[in-house]
């Protein structure tokens, strides 16, 4: 799995840094998504994809592994 | 012609939206509804359908296109005209996305979580004075209002000796009892209180969010009397009602409420099952199309009105299933009590971390708490613009 964000769709809602704050955290100053780890591990998967679906403006990109260049 | 249908307002129970919504939902999700002065607009009644109006930006909040689709007096001054400064749920972007990053970050989840100690030490207060008084009493005056209404004055800086004046004049204009000028005088004087609190160092604290905002110098004074009016009206009347709902909903519901004392770890998701099943926010979500948009096959056409029926979405057996149980063990993800969008509620954290932490204190204190009156004889206030109860008389 590959994270990536669109900081400029983001509002600060904060459902994923409420959801996975293992994985997403938000910026002190406009409360926008802080991507702490683009390679989630395996447990947290599930949590990140429901993150992702959770975002209200879709901010959040989910790729498989694959996807990228590892 | 057959007659187009005004939005329903009768419920056959506290707890479930008008029977209309499901039927409009499973026969023609998107449907032609006649608003109060006779326009003929819209109402979106499906998850999916709901989910997807709100996160696309060519359909318009701001305020001049606004129209509610259900009478409410009080609330006819800020509908029809231009947003009021600060007041970002009344614009779009980029004027609305510039005052969310102001506020934004003093709202993250993490700032949120830690401001779950003040949320005790209030509760836990409240809890005193109620043990020390003794029932039968009013959850919602001694309970349910002070809790968001101390908090938000907490998060804003506003002094506590000034709040019973804030709640007055939040009942006026949440109340669809009020006369258009009875509601545009009781903002008057919200907008002249906090824009006195926003310009004087000596009766804010200094590390609340007006402060904050008048150091940081991006938003002008009446802006941040704005965002200040906004965020106290928004942040307890909808908070209140969802605290004291839930409670008249976990009485109703014993074996839901014993489940929640045996297990506290699944706190967090009756909270989201109890936002989902209340959805307090009755009627809905207003739109407004600023060019013509084929939308799943209907046009709407340049300003004509959109209601997004949360309650409606809320309910959906295409996203819940058996979506009229309330329970505690489902699956609650995507629940639209907080709507969708940009505009999704930037308090949502906030009132999280209030019901998770108050509704267990609540019942961990008052073992047996009970209603003290018949359930049919608590009064609703289905003719408020955020549903709840007007009184909720209980004992233990």
């Amino acid at each position: 799995m590959h994270l990536s964000i669109e900081p400029d769709a983001c509002v600060g809602s904060g459902q994923c840094a409420l959801a996975v704050p293992e994985i997403f955290d938000q910026d002190d100053e406009d409360g926008t998504v802080v991507l702490l780890d683009e390679q989630p591990p395996q447990d947290l998967h599930e949590a990140v994809h429901e993150a992702a679906g959770l975002c209200p403006v879709q901010a959040i990109l989910v790729a498989a592994a694959d996807d990228t260049a590892r | 012609m057959t007659a187009i249908d005004t939005h329903p307002t009768v419920r056959q129970n506290p707890f479930d939206p008008p029977a209309e919504l499901a039927k409009y939902r499973a026969d023609e999700p998107v449907r032609r509804m006649r608003y109060p002065d006779g326009h003929v607009g819209w109402l979106v009644t499906s998850h999916a359908l709901a989910r997807k109006l709100l996160a696309d930006q060519r359909f318009s909040a701001r305020s001049e296109f606004k129209r509610a689709p259900v009478s409410r007096p009080g609330a006819d001054p800020f509908y029809g005209a231009p947003a009021l400064p600060g007041w970002l749920v009344d614009m779009d972007a980029p004027e609305h996305t510039r005052l969310r990053q102001q506020l934004a970050g003093k709202f993250t989840a993490r700032r949120m979580r830690e401001m779950r100690p003040q949320i005790e030490r209030i509760v836990e207060d409240l809890l005193d004075a109620m043990a020390e008084r003794g029932g039968p009493l009013d959850l919602v005056e001694s309970f349910a209002l002070p809790v968001p209404s101390l908090m938000i004055c907490e998060l804003l800086g506003v002094p506590y000796s000034e709040r019973a004046e804030f709640q007055r004049n939040s009942e006026i204009l949440f109340s669809l009892n009020a006369t258009a000028a009875e509601a545009s005088e009781a903002m008057d004087r919200l907008y002249g209180f906090l824009r006195g609190l926003a310009a004087s160092g000596s009766t804010r604290t200094a590390d609340g969010l007006l402060a904050m905002l008048a150091d940081d110098g991006t938003l002008d004074a009446e802006e941040i009397a704005g965002v200040g009016v906004l965020l106290l009206t928004a942040g307890h009347e909808s908070t209140s009602s969802s605290l004291s709902l839930s409670t008249l909903a976990l009485l109703a519901h014993p074996e839901q409420l014993a489940l929640l004392r045996e297990d506290p770890s699944i706190t967090d998701n009756a909270v989201e099952e109890l936002l989902r099943y209340l959805s307090v926010f009755h009627f809905g979500v207003p739109r407004t199309p600023l060019e013509d948009v084929e939308f799943e096959g209907h046009l709407f056409r340049t300003g004509e009105s959109i209601t997004v029926s949360i309650p409606a979405a809320n309910r959906d057996p295409g996203w819940f299933e058996d979506p009229d149980r309330l329970d505690f063990t489902r699956k609650t993800a995507g629940h639209m009590a907080f709507g969708f969008g940009i505009h999704q509620c930037l308090g949502q954290n906030l009132v999280r971390m209030e019901m998770r932490t108050a509704l267990p204190m609540l019942f961990r204190r008052f073992p047996t708490l009970a209603l003290a009156v018949p359930p049919e004889e608590v009064p609703l206030a289905t003719d408020m613009s955020v549903y709840g109860v007007h009184r909720l008389p209980v004992t233990w």
